[in-house]
C-alpha cells in the first residue's frame, strides 16, 4: 500500500493512498461531520453535502466522503468557508426535519442532532414547508416516518448490499422526494424481510423498530406472570447501550437488570437453542438416512424465512421445520413449565428480548400459536432499563433462573453468530453418528465473518459437506445453486443479517460518529468483536454440546419423549407458506 | 441497399449522389423541386399533409417528370412556418396551408410565376421577400456547420446526406491516427455546446488515455431548458451528421458503441434517428469493419426518462443503465468510470454535429470562425418578446444586439427591450448594457449569465424580473432530482421567499436571506443543476435589485405582473360605459356606477363602470375587451 503526504489545516500527515478525505481525516484525528456517509467511511452518494471541505486547487468545495486523497493535497476542514458551508447544509436539512427531538426514540443516537451540534447549526435559520409525516406503522417490526427522513440513502444502500432486494428506494422528485418501498407502499405490503438493517443505519428517527414496551407494561399492570427470555446475541451488545466498548460481555448485568425490572422468571433462549439443535440435528440425520430433501437449511432466522416465502418458495422442502429457538421456548414455557408450576398458560406473558426486528413479525405469523406475547429488541430493553432508574455501571452480575429451563450449553450461546448454529448442530450430529464427543469440540471451519464459508466435515469417514452464509445477497448464491440442482451441500446455515444475530436489526447502533474511542475502522471490526463475546462464553461453559444439557435431557425424558416425537412436532415445528403475495392489496 | 465497403466506394457514391442533389437544386431547364419543412413545429401545422397534397397534385396534373416534392429539416424561422421552398428559383413561401398547394402548383410550378401572397413580408420595410437569403432573419446567420443540411436535404434519405458529403469526414478520420483526430479537435477549439463549454478535445483525450477494452460514447439529446429546441432540430434535419460526429469520436477514444439519449418528447427526432441508423447499417456504414477498416461501431438509442436532471451527464448515465436519474458524485469522472463503469464521453448533440465539419474542412478553417476562446458557431433558440422567433445559427462573437434586433427583428409592439435570458434555468439575464457584448462562453459568464445549451428568451418592459426568477425557481424545484439537500431543500426555500416577495409580504431581510441561500446552493450542491440553479435569482438581483425592492418596500410590481401587487382599474374619463368589460368578466367584479361618461348624455343608458377589487380575479379579460383603452393595470 502506497502512502501519500497530505496537509490538513496546515499539519502534515502521511496516509494510505486510496482513502477518501473523510477516512484519512478520521485517521489523522479529525472528525468531519457527515450524514449520508458514516464519518469514517466511503460513500457512493455524496448527497447530504455536510462533509464539505476545501481542497487547494479544486473547483469549489469538495465532498470529503467521495474525494480521494492525493500526494501533496492541502485540505482545509476549519476554514470559515468550509465551516459555514457545512453549517448551511445542516441548517437546510433541519428546515425540513420534524424536530420533536424530546419525544423521538432516536434521541441519544440521532446523528442529525449530533451533527447539528458539531456544526453549530443556528435555530430556525431557514424555515418553510416540511415534508408531511406519513407514518408507515402497518408492519409488525418497522416504522417509517417521512417527516424525519433526510434522504441520506443509507437505508437504500444497506437493503441492497445486505439483502440484495432493494425494498427501499427514492420516490417522487425534488422537494417531494421520499424514501419508501416502491409505489409508496407500506413495509407490510411489500416483500420486506423486516430484518431492520435499514433501522440500524438510519441517522435519524425516520426508521425505527415498532416498540412493544407498552405491551409489556400492560402485562405487568394486568398482573400476569411475565417471563422473559434473552437471545444469545443480546448479551454480546447490550453493554454498548450503556457506554461500554464494543465487545464487552453483558450477560450478568443484563440478567441482574431483568430481575430488577420485575420479571417472574429470567430465562436464556440458549436453552431453546439447545432444544432446536436436538430437533434440527435429528431432522438432518433423518433426512440423510431416509434420503430426504437435501441440503437441509436452518430456520432460526425469521428474516430468512421471509425471504424464503417471498423469493424462493420452491425451496421450502429444504428448510428445517424447526421453529426458531425463542418460539420453541415460548411453547415449552406455556406447556411444560406451566404444567410443572400449575400455572394457567393464559396468565403467563412471554417476552423475548431479541437482537431482531423480524422476530416481532415472526411471533405474529399465522403458523405460530401465541406462545410469545411480545418481542423487544436489545435497544428497547436498554430503554426499559434506563427509564427504570437502573444504573448499569453499578449492577452486579447475576445468573439466569435455574428453574426447569435454566441450563444451557456453549453450543446454544454461539447461535448468535454466523456459523454458530452449524457448529452447534455438528457437535451433536457428531455425537449421534459416532456415539462419542468430537474431541476438539470446536469446528473452526465454520467460524469467521466471510460471506460464504464451506467445509467438509469428516465424521469418522462420513464426509458431510456444509456451508454457512449470512446476508441474503450472499445466501442467494447458495440458494440459486440449489434451484439449479447443483448444490453439493448436506446442510446450510442461513442468517438473514450479515454476520448473524450479533448484527441483527434490533442491536445497538454502531455509529462511528458517537464511537470516538473505538477503532477508526470499527464498522469492519464490530461484528468480530461481538462474536468474540459469544465464543468466549462458549469456551467457559462446562457443558458445550446441546445434547448434554441436563434440563434438555429432563425435558425429553419427562415430557417430549424423543426428538421428532409427535409432541415435539406439534410444539416445536412449524410450516411455511408457498403462496405469500409480494404486493398484496393494501390492508 | 448496396453496401459501401471502402473509401473509394464511399467517394464514388458521394459523387453520384452529389450530382443528383445538384440537379435538384439547380434543376435542368423546365424542371423544379419542392421541399417542405419537416421540423416538429411545421409538422404540427400540417406540413406532412401539405407534402401529401403536393404529391397528389403532381399526380393529378401529370407533373411527375417536371417536379419532385420531399420533406426537409427545420427552416428555423418557426414563427413563419410551414415553409415551402421551390428550386431552382429558391422561392420561399411562408405560412403555407394545405389549401395553398394548388395555387403553388398551378401558378409557380406550371406557370413559372411567384405566388406573391405567400411571400414573407419584412415587418420593418413591409416589402415582400421572395428568396430565403434575402430575409433579414437569415442574413447574419451561418447555417452550414451544426445546422448543415437542415432545410436542404431529406433527413429520411441517406443518399441525399451522402450527396452532401456525409461520412467523408469519417473517411478522413479513419486515415488518421486517433490521437491526430483528437489533436485536430483540440486545435479547432471546439467547446461543449451543452452548457459548460468544456473543451471537447480534452474530454476525448481523457477517455482516450484510459486503457480499457470497452469504452462508450454517449450523445446527450435530453434537451430540457424551457423553450430550447436546438438539438431536436439538428437531429430532425440531419441525423446522419450527428451519427458521423459520434463515430469520429468513437474512433478517437477507442469506443465501439455509442448511445443516443434522446428526449421521449421528441418522437420525430427519434424516428428519423432510428431510420438513419438503420440505413447506415444497411449500407455498412455502421457495424463491423466500417469502410473496410478495423473500426467497428454500433449505435443505440435510449429514450429520456422525462426528467430535466437526466440531461446532467452522470444522471443520464444512470438513466441509460435503467436506474433512477440521479447524478453521481465526481470523482470518478465519466471519462474514467462512466456508462456501466467503463470510460465514457458524453457530448451534446450540437457538439457532435460540429465534428464532421472540423475533420472535413480542418481545424484552421473551423477556428477562423468565432472569437479567441470560443470557436465556430452556436445555435440559439430565440424566443420570447422578439419579432422573429426561431432557431438561429450564428458565428460566435456576434453581439446580442445583432441577435435580438437584426436577426430577431427587435421587440414587438414598439416595446422597450429589458433583458435576454440565456442558459435556461442555469443561466441569467443580460441587460441593455450587455447588448454590444460579443457572444462567447467567457463573455456571457463575465456578464453574469452563461451560454448554456442555447435558449435565448427576450424580455420587454412587461416582464417582471422577480416573476422571471420565480418562474425558473419553480421549474428547478419541480425538476430537482431530490438527491442532495442544498438543491432539494434550498431551491424550495428560495421559491418560498420569492413567492413571499411577489405576494407583497417580503421584507428586506428576506432579500438578504435569498442571496445568502442562493450562494449556499451554488457552493454546496452536488451537480451542475444545483450549482447553477440560483443563477436566475442572483443575476436578476444583480441587474434589477430595484424591482425586488419595489416589491418589498412599495408593495408594487413595476411591470404589473405579480397579481397580488397589482389592481385593474377603469379610468373614469376614458370609460364610455359600453359595458363590454362587465359582460366579459368571469367573476362579476365589474358594475355600473351612476356617473355619466364624458361626452354622453344623461338620457342615454351608458354609465361609467367600476371594478370591485375584492371580486376581481385579475384575469385580464376586461382589458382585452375594452376598445377604448380605459382599463389599466396599476
Amino acid at each position: 500500500m502506497s502512502l501519500v503526504n497530505i496537509k490538513i489545516d496546515g499539519k502534515d500527515f502521511q496516509v494510505e493512498s486510496g482513502l477518501t478525505i473523510l477516512e484519512a481525516a478520521r485517521k489523522c484525528g479529525f472528525i468531519i461531520p457527515s450524514l449520508c456517509a458514516f464519518n469514517n467511511g466511503k460513500c457512493s452518494r455524496a448527497s447530504c453535502r455536510v462533509c464539505l471541505v476545501e481542497v487547494k486547487g479544486a473547483r469549489g468545495l469538495v465532498a470529503s466522503c467521495v474525494y480521494p486523497v492525493a500526494e501533496g493535497m492541502e485540505i482545509s476542514i476549519s476554514s470559515s468557508k468550509a465551516v459555514e458551508a457545512r453549517r448551511a447544509s445542516v441548517e437546510l436539512i433541519l428546515s425540513n426535519h420534524h424536530k420533536n427531538c424530546l419525544q423521538c426514540e432516536k434521541n441519544g443516537h440521532c446523528e442529525l442532532l449530533e451533527v447539528s451540534k458539531m456544526v453549530g447549526a443556528r435555530d430556525h435559520m431557514y424555515e418553510g414547508e416540511q415534508t408531511p409525516a406519513t407514518i408507515d406503522e402497518l408492519a409488525p417490526g418497522l416504522i417509517r416516518d417521512t417527516s424525519k427522513c433526510i434522504l441520506c440513502g443509507r437505508c437504500i444502500e444497506r437493503c441492497k448490499e445486505a439483502q440484495g432486494i432493494s425494498i427501499l428506494g427514492f420516490e417522487n422528485r425534488g422537494f417531494q422526494t421520499i424514501v419508501s418501498p416502491v409505489g409508496n407502499r407500506s413495509f407490510a405490503t411489500s416483500p420486506c424481510l423486516q430484518c431492520g438493517q435499514c433501522v440500524n443505519v438510519c441517522p435519524t428517527g425516520a426508521l425505527m423498530e415498532k416498540s412493544e414496551i407498552a405491551k409489556v407494561d400492560e402485562a405487568f399492570k394486568a398482573g400476569k406472570k411475565v417471563i422473559v427470555q434473552t437471545a444469545p446475541a443480546v448479551r454480546a451488545a447490550i453493554a454498548e447501550e450503556f457506554g461500554e466498548k464494543i465487545g464487552t460481555p453483558g450477560t450478568g448485568k443484563m440478567v441482574a437488570a431483568l430481575h430488577r425490572l420485575g420479571f417472574y422468571r429470567v430465562f436464556d433462549t440458549n436453552f431453546a437453542a439447545d432444544l432446536t439443535i436436538m430437533e434440527e440435528a435429528h431432522e438432518l440425520l433423518d433426512r440423510i438416512k431416509k434420503g430426504g430433501v437435501l441440503p437441509q437449511i436452518t430456520s432460526c432466522s425469521p428474516g430468512w424465512i421471509n425471504y424464503l416465502e417471498y423469493y424462493a418458495p420452491e425451496l421450502i422442502p429444504n428448510v428445517s421445520t424447526c421453529k426458531s429457538p425463542h418460539m420453541m421456548m415460548g411453547a415449552i414455557i406455556k406447556t411444560y413449565f406451566a404444567k410443572h408450576h400449575d400455572l394457567d398458560p393464559k396468565d403467563i406473558f412471554v417476552v423475548s428480548i431479541m437482537p431482531c426486528t423480524a422476530k416481532k413479525y415472526e411471533r405474529q405469523r399465522s403458523q405460530m400459536p401465541d406462545d410469545v406475547d411480545a418481542v423487544l429488541t436489545t435497544r428497547e430493553l436498554a430503554r426499559m432499563i434506563k427509564r427504570s432508574g437502573i444504573n448499569w455501571a453499578k449492577l452486579p452480575e447475576e445468573e439466569f433462573d435455574p428453574d426447569l429451563l435454566g441450563d444451557y450449553s456453549g453450543a446454544g450461546v454461539i447461535f448468535g453468530v454466523t456459523g454458530g448454529v452449524m457448529e452447534a448442530a455438528l457437535r451433536t450430529a457428531y455425537y449421534w453418528l459416532t456415539g462419542k464427543e468430537y474431541g476438539k469440540i470446536e469446528f473452526h471451519e465454520v467460524r469467521g465473518q466471510e460471506a460464504i464459508k464451506e467445509a467438509d466435515i469428516n465424521i469418522e469417514g462420513t464426509v458431510v459437506k456444509v456451508a454457512v452464509t449470512s446476508g441474503m445477497k450472499n445466501a442467494k448464491v447458495l440458494l440459486d445453486q440449489i434451484k439449479e440442482g447443483k448444490s453439493p451441500y448436506a446442510f446450510i446455515e442461513i442468517m438473514c443479517c450479515p454476520g448473524g444475530c450479533i448484527n441483527g436489526g434490533g442491536q445497538p447502533y454502531v455509529k462511528p460518529l458517537f464511537l470516538v474511542n473505538e477503532d477508526d475502522n470499527i464498522l469492519e471490526t464490530y461484528r468480530a468483536k461481538r462474536a468474540s463475546v459469544l465464543y468466549k462464553e462458549d469456551g467457559r461453559q462446562v457443558i458445550r454440546q446441546s445434547h448434554n444439557n441436563k434440563d434438555i435431557q429432563k425435558l425429553y425424558k419427562d415430557f417430549l419423549g424423543e426428538p421428532g416425537s409427535e409432541l415435539a412436532e406439534e410444539l416445536l415445528h412449524t410450516s411455511y407458506s408457498s403462496d405469500r403475495e409480494k404486493y398484496p392489496e393494501s390492508k | 441497399m448496396v453496401k459501401i465497403k471502402s473509401s473509394e466506394e464511399l467517394i464514388q457514391k458521394h459523387e453520384a449522389e452529389h450530382k443528383c442533389l445538384d440537379k435538384k437544386f439547380h434543376c435542368e431547364p423546365g424542371k423544379k423541386a419542392i421541399v417542405v419543412c419537416g421540423g416538429t413545429g411545421c409538422l404540427s401545422s400540417d406540413s406532412r399533409e401539405i407534402l401529401e397534397r403536393f404529391h397528389h397534385l403532381i399526380k393529378e396534373h401529370h407533373l411527375e417528370d417536371k417536379v419532385t416534392a420531399n420533406i426537409v429539416g427545420c427552416f428555423g424561422f418557426c414563427s413563419q412556418g410551414p415553409f415551402v421552398k421551390v428550386f431552382p428559383e429558391d422561392t420561399l413561401y411562408t405560412k403555407v396551408k394545405v389549401e395553398d398547394c394548388e395555387e403553388i402548383i398551378e401558378k409557380d410550378i406550371m406557370d413559372g410565376k411567384v405566388v406573391e401572397r405567400l411571400l414573407f413580408v419584412d415587418p420593418l420595410t413591409h416589402h415582400k421577400v421572395a428568396q430565403q437569403h434575402e430575409i433579414p432573419f437569415y442574413k447574419l446567420q451561418k447555417r452550414d456547420i451544426a445546422l448543415k443540411g437542415n432545410a436542404e436535404i431529406n433527413p429520411e434519405d441517406i443518399n441525399e446526406a451522402l450527396g452532401q458529403g456525409a461520412f467523408l469526414a469519417l473517411n478522413k478520420a479513419l486515415h488518421m491516427d486517433p490521437q491526430e483526430v483528437i489533436d485536430e479537435v483540440l486545435k479547432s477549439g471546439l467547446r461543449g455546446r451543452g452548457g459548460a463549454g468544456f473543451p471537447t478535445g480534452r474530454k476525448w483525450q481523457f477517455a482516450h488515455d484510459v486503457k480499457c477494452d470497452e469504452k462508450y460514447v454517449v450523445c446527450n439529446g435530453d434537451e430540457g431548458d424551457p423553450g430550447a429546441f436546438m438539438d431536436r432540430s439538428i437531429i430532425e434535419g440531419n441525423p446522419i451528421n450527428v451519427i458521423e460526429g459520434m463515430m469520429i469520436e468513437g474512433y478517437a477514444i477507442g469506443a465501439q458503441n455509442g448511445y443516443f439519449y434522446i428526449r421521449a418528447e421528441y418522437p420525430v427526432a427519434v424516428a428519423r434517428l432510428k431510420n438513419a441508423i438503420k440505413q447506415c447499417e444497411e449500407m455498412g456504414l455502421l457495424g463491423d469493419h466500417i469502410l473496410g477498416t478495423d473500426f467497428s461501431f454500433h449505435c443505440h438509442i435510449r429514450l429520456g426518462a422525462g426528467a430535466f436532471v437526466c440531461g446532467e451527464e452522470t444522471a443520464l448515465l444512470n438513466s441509460i443503465e435503467g436506474k433512477r436519474g440521479m447524478p453521481r458524485p465526481r470523482p470518478p469522472f465519466p471519462a474514467v468510470k462512466g456508462l456501466w463503469d467503463k470510460p465514457s464521453v458524453i457530448n451534446n448533440v450540437e457538439t457532435l454535429a460540429n465534428v464532421p465539419y472540423i475533420l472535413l474542412h480542418g481545424s484552421e478553417a473551423y477556428a477562423s470562425i468565432g472569437t479567441e476562446k470560443s470557436k465556430g458557431t452556436k445555435v440559439f433558440a430565440l424566443g420570447g418578446k422578439v419579432n422573429n422567433v426561431g432557431l438561429v445559427e450564428v458565428p460566435m462573437g456576434i453581439t446580442l444586439r445583432q441577435l435580438i434586433f437584426d436577426i430577431g427583428g427587435g421587440i414587438p409592439n414598439g416595446k422597450k427591450f429589458k433583458a435576454i435570458q440565456t442558459g435556461g434555468p442555469s443561466g441569467g439575464c443580460l441587460t441593455e448594457k450587455d447588448l454590444d457584448t460579443p457572444i462567447d462562453y467567457d463573455n456571457l459568464i463575465a456578464a453574469g449569465s452563461m451560454m448554456g445549451s442555447g435558449g435565448a428568451i427576450v424580455m420587454d418592459e412587461d416582464n417582471c424580473m422577480v416573476d422571471v426568477a420565480k418562474f425558473y425557481m419553480t421549474f428547478i424545484c419541480d425538476e430537482s432530482c431530490g438527491k442532495c439537500s442544498p438543491c432539494r431543500i434550498g431551491t424550495k426555500r428560495c421559491l418560498e421567499l420569492l413567492t413571499k416577495i411577489t405576494d407583497g409580504k417580503g421584507t428586506m431581510e428576506d432579500l438578504d436571506e435569498l442571496k445568502s441561500l442562493a450562494n449556499v446552493i451554488k457552493s454546496n450542491s452536488l451537480c451542475g443543476l444545483g450549482q447553477t440553479a440560483p443563477n436566475p435569482i442572483l443575476s436578476t438581483m444583480n441587474a434589477f435589485y430595484d424591482e425586488y425592492v419595489a416589491h418589498i418596500k412599495d408593495k408594487r410590481c413595476p411591470a404589473h405582473v405579480c397579481k397580488n401587487l397589482m389592481q385593474y382599474k377603469i379610468i373614469e374619463d376614458r370609460c364610455v360605459g359600453c359595458g363590454m368589460c362587465a359582460r366579459n368578466c368571469p367573476a362579476s367584479a365589474i358594475a355600473k356606477t351612476d356617473i355619466v361618461p364624458v361626452g354622453k348624455s344623461e338620457s342615454m343608458p351608458l354609465r361609467v363602470h367600476r371594478i370591485n377589487p375584492d371580486n376581481c380575479v385579475k384575469c385580464g379579460l376586461c382589458i382585452a375587451n375594452c376598445r377604448f383603452g380605459a382599463i389599466i393595470k396599476d
